[in-house]
Order: structure tokens, then sequence, then C-alpha cells
């Protein structure tokens, strides 16, 4: 290689610890380290979860569709329901969420990549660890079947004999440190590493959502985390933390899960609203109304949801004046909601609004996730709560929030940027087809579990007798929850015949949106590289202002093309990191120490050999192999070789110093 | 812009910050909740010790001053560890960052001597609430130190390598912020623990 190569080279620690240099095939993906692949691999996992959680959710269906229901029994339906619950949780819509982010967020504020990409491999494998080992409960014939909240003492041995709650309290600490890392990482590239002249209000929405969520996720998963070691501890080595009997509190459970479960809900949600505030604007062709408070709303948000954990507990005895300050403040963090959904809406509100498939799907979030906030907020009036608790008004409630808010969202970002992932469009027509299937099927779904909640049924009974009249809805949301699939199938086609045409179109090319944010910048799909040179931010939606000015009489015109604005991604001297075989070794290492906890010590052996293994070719590897071609990448939309390995460029910000320890 | 040496002291990054740095700050925010967690449920469970000894009859206070002295004390030999590597002092860093794991590893000792002490007046994990809470925060608390002195130790060995150096210095800090971390939340342990009078059977 060339003469500044070798002075950059660092010293060569322990020669057997050199970095792969696959750059295709299946060892790329298991190495790589560029935050764009590990988005892709985030966004795949998460779609295998999202369907077996989604034949979980058919299954619940065909088990309520008629009275006396027999397809599952009632053991059975109550480990499809918890999984299903944790499953779409925990290992859907976290996931994809973080899919967008470790994509989206080093584009959006010109980063080349996050702060530490070692880091963020390894939070996608332990994430892929976590998910496996909760599923692997399946085929040890020993699902949870506690609740996706898995209360204790329900969950303590004396209730939960099998293996099922070991699993989900295991599972669960795996994927939190997972998360926990990924929440880390993603702060560090927020604060530190944006682009020249990116305040932090010129941020885009999205970048600042996530950025709540991941501040939400830093100090919410401690406190699951001790729920769960707790209880970890309760059911193997017979500690008393939820055992009544031994004069512990009923209520330490719900207090500790609901301390993290309520941000949970915000972690879920808020993504899907910075996706929909970049779809917005640029689809009705005016700049988002209101920014500050669409950024400090969401901050409020973020700061609220510490607040209003006990509205989940409201007849759990916890007292009046507990009940009616939860209640207050559940009603307060309904304010910085509403004003994000009249942003929104003044927004599209004159607007020159193009309804393609993700601004169809921006609308979906909308429109239903304002009638899930409103039934939230009847959740907020204790009386009324005492009388919904435990029924399907909550089931309908919150799938009007997750399924409507957080899900629908994620769609409207798949549409939207696929081409920047992808370099082709997926097909809008099938998209519409996604869209309205997906939105009669869901309003089907759960529009009717309102009334069947009001009706007075029951959360989590696995059947119901003739004569209560709960037969017509139950019928109903059946056949919606076969439509969801269809609209489900109907993406999945969509993916798959527009990779297909795209193989015979000419490349999507620059900027199909008219879109306003830093990532579109490049090209499409975005170059291993990403940016050529550093962005000069001077105003928030950059990108948009590059392309617009204003003529003599204050018109807004178009006074740049693409292809004069973005980087045509040619540059051949960035400097890559490494990829790394050890994010996926330590992350393989986990499930056996789990299985080892709960079937027999001897199996945590192989699992500590293989973190320990991991840990200490981590530290000693180089932060680049001095033997590897240098930035010797493919780029994933041609052919061509990305060479390099000259002195400072912007790539340099990446490089990662191995933490000590 | 900025080179790798650079971002590495912090110049041109967003907050001035390094990377790894604000990594360790960011991390030691979420130890916080964790601890709160342990914490609040030592609190909730202080004095539901069942038919087990209560936390009043078995503290033995002076002792864990001692022992909590030698933790801070620790700290102080942290700091000095950092200003002697700045200085490029590697002799005194080393004696330093030695003294500090010895002093961590004394108080390891003591908590040890301290479990056993309390296991044979008949305090075991599973004895009631209050007993659960308290080997699990103090125990939590424990491994912390743990891994700091196998940082600390980490360094030590990277010393005698020759790989820390004055430029690395910060490094050290970032391993001292960690050490700092965990004596300030055992000064929270100690007082709600032992200093708040406590139950009596």
């Amino acid at each position: 290689m060339t003469e500044t190569m070798e002075l950059e080279a660092p010293a060569r620690p322990l020669g057997a610890y050199t970095r792969p240099k696959a750059n295709t095939g299946w060892r790329d993906w298991v190495t790589t380290i560029d935050h764009k692949k590990i988005g892709i691999l985030y966004g795949a996992a998460a779609m295998v979860f999202f369907i077996i959680g989604g034949i979980e959710a058919l299954l619940i269906r065909l088990q309520l569709a008629t009275p006396d229901g027999t397809v599952l029994g009632a053991d059975t339906y109550n480990r499809v329901f918890t999984m299903h619950g944790v499953t779409m949780v925990f290992l859907v819509i976290m996931p994809l969420a973080a899919a967008f982010a470790n994509y989206l967020l080093p584009l959006q504020v010109g980063a080349r990549d996050v702060a530490f990409p070692r880091l963020n491999a390894l939070s996608f494998w332990i994430f892929l660890a976590g998910a496996v080992f909760l599923n692997m409960s399946w085929i040890f014939g020993d699902a949870p079947d506690g609740g996706w909240f898995a209360y204790a003492p329900n969950t303590g041995m004396v209730f939960s004999p099998g293996k099922g709650m070991d699993f989900y309290a295991i599972g669960l600490q795996i994927t939190g440190i997972a998360s926990l890392i990924s929440a880390m990482n993603l702060i560090v590239t927020v604060l530190n590493m944006r682009a020249p002249g990116m305040t932090l209000f010129k941020m885009p929405v999205f970048t600042w959502m996530i950025l709540v969520v991941q501040f939400l996720l830093l100090f919410a998963i401690p406190v699951i985390t001790v729920a769960l070691f707790l209880l970890m501890f309760d059911r193997n080595f017979g500690s008393n933390f939820f055992n009544p009997e031994m004069g512990a509190d009923p209520l330490l459970w719900q207090h500790l899960f609901w301390i993290f479960g309520h941000p949970e809900v915000y972690i879920l949600i808020l993504p899907s609203f910075g996706i929909i505030s970049e779809v917005i604007p640029t689809f009705s062709r005016k700049p988002l109304f209101g920014y500050p408070f669409m950024v400090f709303s969401g901050i409020a948000i973020g700061f609220m949801g510490w607040g209003v954990w006990a509205h989940h507990m409201f007849v759990s005895g916890i007292g009046p004046i507990s009940v009616a300050a939860f209640s207050v403040s559940t009603m307060f963090i309904a304010v910085p909601t509403g004003v994000k959904i009249l942003n929104w809406l003044a927004t599209m509100w004159g607007g020159r609004i193009w309804f393609n498939t993700p601004m169809l799907f921006a609308s979906g979030v909308v429109s239903m996730f304002t009638i899930g906030g409103l039934s939230g907020v009847t959740h907020s009036l204790a009386p009324a709560d005492t009388q919904q608790t435990d029924t399907y008004y909550i089931v309908a409630h919150f799938h009007y929030v997750i399924f409507g808010g957080a899900l629908l969202g994620i769609f409207a970002g798949f549409y939207f940027w696929w081409p920047k992932v992808f370099g082709h469009l997926l097909s809008d027509k099938l998209g519409k087809w996604n869209f309205w299937l997906m939105l009669v099927g869901f309003n089907m779904t759960f529009g009717p579990m309102h009334i069947l909640g009001l009706q007075g049924m029951s959360r989590r009974i696995d059947s119901y007798s003739p004569g209560f009249g709960f037969e017509f809805w139950n019928m109903f949301a059946t056949i919606g929850a076969f439509i969801i699939a269809l609209g489900v199938l109907a993406f999945i086609v969509n993916v798959v015949m527009s990779a297909r045409r795209a193989r015979h179109e000419p490349p999507v090319g620059l900027d199909p949106w008219d879109a306003r944010s830093l990532e579109w910048f490049t090209p499409n799909p975005t170059p291993v590289h990403n940016f050529d040179d550093d962005i000069q931010v001077e105003a928030l939606d950059e990108f948009w202002h590059r392309k617009y000015g204003e003529d003599e009489n204050g018109k807004v015109v178009r006074v740049a093309s693409a292809e004069e604005v973005c980087q045509d991604g040619s540059a051949t001297d960035t400097h890559l990191p490494s990829p790394s075989y050890w994010p996926v070794v330590l992350a393989a290492g986990l499930p056996f120490v789990g299985l080892g906890l709960i079937y027999t010590l001897w199996l945590c052996v192989p699992g500590a050999v293989l973190i320990l293994m991991a840990i200490y070719g981590w530290s000693f590897e180089p932060v680049d192999d001095p033997d590897g071609p240098h930035g010797h990448h493919h780029d994933h939309g041609g052919d061509e070789l990305v060479d390099g390995g000259s002195g400072a460029t912007p790539a340099e910000e990446t490089a990662e110093e191995a933490p000590v320890g | 812009m900025a080179d790798t040496a650079a971002v590495s002291h912090g110049h041109g990054t967003g907050t001035g910050l390094s990377n790894n740095k604000l990594l360790m700050w960011v991390f030691l925010g979420s130890e916080c909740l964790l601890f709160g967690g342990l914490i609040s449920t030592y609190l909730i469970y202080r004095s539901r010790f069942g038919d087990g000894p209560a936390p009043g009859d078995i503290f033995d206070i002076p002792f864990t001053s001692v022992s909590s002295f030698v933790l801070l004390m620790s700290s102080l030999t942290m700091v000095l560890a950092l200003a002697a590597l700045q200085r490029g002092d590697i002799r005194n860093n080393r004696v330093w960052l030695l003294t500090t794991a010895l002093l961590g590893s004394l108080f390891i000792g003591g908590q040890v001597y301290e479990f056993t002490t309390f296991v044979r007046e008949g305090l075991g994990y599973t004895t009631s609430p209050f007993s659960s809470a308290f080997f699990t925060l103090t125990g939590f608390h424990g491994v912390h130190v743990s891994l700091g002195i196998l940082m600390l130790m980490s360094l030590l060995i990277s010393s005698l390598r020759g790989t820390l150096t004055r430029e690395r210095s910060e490094t050290v800090e970032i391993v001292g912020l960690y050490w700092h971390f965990v004596d300030v939340v055992w000064i929270f342990i100690f007082t709600v623990i032992y200093l708040v009078p406590s139950p009596t059977s």
C-alpha cells in the first residue's frame, strides 16, 4: 500500500488478531461494522420476528373467533399472547426503529458512521442473540406465559414453575444490553459528530426524536434490568423480592416494570413521530410547521413520560393520592402529543399534498394515533379506568397507538427511504394496496375491541361463553386480522416485485421525493463511504435550501437541480474502518450463559469462553488491519472498489479507540 | 478536518469531549438508574426482616466505616495516578494505579468478611426480603468495584508493556471517571444502609 498507509499503520499487537477482510457474501454481513448494513440487518431480522409475531396474533384471533374456541387451549393461548406481546414490542418495533436510526442517523447529521462502529455491530448481534434466545423457549416447549409485563408474584416459582419466565427474564436482559449499547453509541454520535454548522436546532426532527428515544432507553433499560435481575434471582436462587409469603411487597414488580414500561411506550412511538415529521413536510411541499414546538414537545414527552407510570396501576391499591396525582400527570402528557398532531395538520394545511404511499401511511399515523391518544386520555380518568382495566378496551387503545401510531409510521419510513437504501422505489400501486388493506383490517380488528371492552370482555381470557353478546365483534375482529395479514403480504410481494423490476429499469436517480434533509446529498443507494465531503450546514432542511431560493418578488423558486446539489459518491480517499469478528462472537456467547442459568450451569462455560475470547480479541485487534486492503470495500450500488488510505478525511472522525477493560 | 488524535482529545467534537469520554459519562448516567432501582428496593425492604436478623442488630458500623474510608482514599490515589501520567511520570502513575487497585481489593476483602460474618450470624441471602435486598445491592456494588479493579490492572499491564503513555492519559481519566462514580455510589449506599438509623428487632 501507499506510504501514508505505512505511516498510519498501528503497531501490530499480538499478530494472531487480524481483522476480517471479506467484503462480499455472508462473511461480509456477519463481520460488517458499517452502520448502513447494520441498519439493514436490524430491519431484516425485525421483519422475520414481525411475521412470527403476526402468526401468533392470527392464532389468538382464531382462538377467539367463536365462543368456546378450541384452536389453542388455555395453556398454549397464554404462551401465544405473551410471546405476541414480547415479540412485537421488543423484537419488532424497537429493532425496526433501530434499523431506521442506524441507517439514517449518521447520514442525517452528516457523519461517516456512528461514533463506535464495532459497538454498533455488537448491539445488533446481541439483540439477535436475545431474540433467538426468547424464541428458543418454543423449541424447549416452555414459552413464557405470564403476559408481556410478567407481573410478579404471578411469575415467581410458586405460580409459574415452568422455565418460560426464565426465558423471559434472561432474554429481555440480553436484548436490554443491546438497547443500552446502541443508545450510548447513538447519543455520542448525535452530540459529537454533527456536520460543521449543524447546531442542535438544525437537526432534522427524526434525529431529534431518535435522540430523545436513546435517552429514554438509557434511563429506562436499567430499571427493567433491575426488575428482571431480581426476578431471575427469586426464581433461580431463592431470594425474596417478590415473595409475599416472606413479607415482600407485591407491588414492587409493578412499579419497577412500569417505571420502565411507560417510557417504553414513548420509545416505541417517538421514532414513528420522527419519521412522519420528515415525510409530511416533504409531501406537503412545505417546511414543517412549528419546528421548535415539535422538538420541544418531543423533549417534553420524554421528560413527562417518567411521571405517569402508575396510571397502569390504578386498580392495584396504590391509594387515592397517588391515583389523583398520576391521573393529572397523565392528562398533562396529552398536551405535547396534541401539539405534535396540530403541527402535522398545520404542515399539511395549504400544502400541495402528494398522496403517494409514504404520505398515506403518515396520514394514517396522524388519524389512527389520534384515536389511540384520545382513548388514552379516557384512561387518565381513574374512575373510568377502573371500569376499563383488564378489558379489551385497553387492548384496543394500545393497538391504536402501537400499530396505528408506531407501525404505520415505520411503513411510511419504508416507502420513503427505500430508494435511499436499495436504489429503487417500491411500487406505489402495490403500496396503496398495502396501506388500504392494513388500514381497513386494522380498524376492523381493533375498533370493535373498544365495544367488546365496554361490554365487559376481559383481556387474556382464552375463551368466552356464548350469550354475552361477544360473538359478532369477535368474528368481525378475526376477519380484520386476516385482512391485516393480506396487507403485510402485499408489502412482501411489493418488496420482491420491486426488486425484480429494478433489475431491468434505470436506477431511481437522485432525490426522488424532492426531499429536505442531509441524507439526500448522497446518491441512491448510499455509497459505502457516505459523503464525499463534509457538508457545511447553514439551515434547517439544508438540502432543500440548496435547491430553492427566492426571486426578487420573494417567491420561492427552484435555483438548482438535484444533480447540481448532490454529491456524486465518487470519493475514493475515504478511510473505512475494518470489519470485525468479535461482535458476533461475543453475542453468540450470551444465549449459552442464559441456557446455562436455566438448565445446567455447565452450559455457562462455553458461553463464558466465547465472551472472554471475544473481549480479549476485541481489545487486542488493531483498530485497522495493517495488512488489510485499506478502504477496499464494495460499494453496494456498483462494482467499483473504493480505494483509499490517505491522510485525514471525514472518516477519521469515526476512528474507534478500543475502550479499556 | 479534525484528525484522529485531535478527536480523541475532544477537539472538533460537538461537545468538546472525546467520543470515548462522552461514552463513559453517558454510561454512568445509565448506571445511576440501575443503582437507583436497587437502592429503592432496599429502602422498601429494610424493615421487612421477618424472623431473621434485623439490620440494626447486625450491622457493624465502625468496621464498615473503615472500609468505606479505604474506598474513598482510593479515589484520591486515582487522582494522583492520572496527575502523574499527565506530567509524564510513568513510574508514579504505575505506583498509584497499583495502590488504587489494592485499596479497592481491600474494600472487597472487607465486604467478603462482612458477608461471611452476617451469614454466620444467621442472615442468609434467602432469609428475608431485607437480606435479599441488602446482599443484592451491596453485592452489585462489589461487582462494580471488582470490574474497576480489572480495569486498573489492565491499565497497569498496558503501562508495563509501554503503551500507556502521556498521550493516552485520557484512558486513565475515563477509568477514573468510572472509579469515582463507583465511590460516589458507595457514599449513597453507605448512608442509606448504615448511617440512617436502621430498624431493630
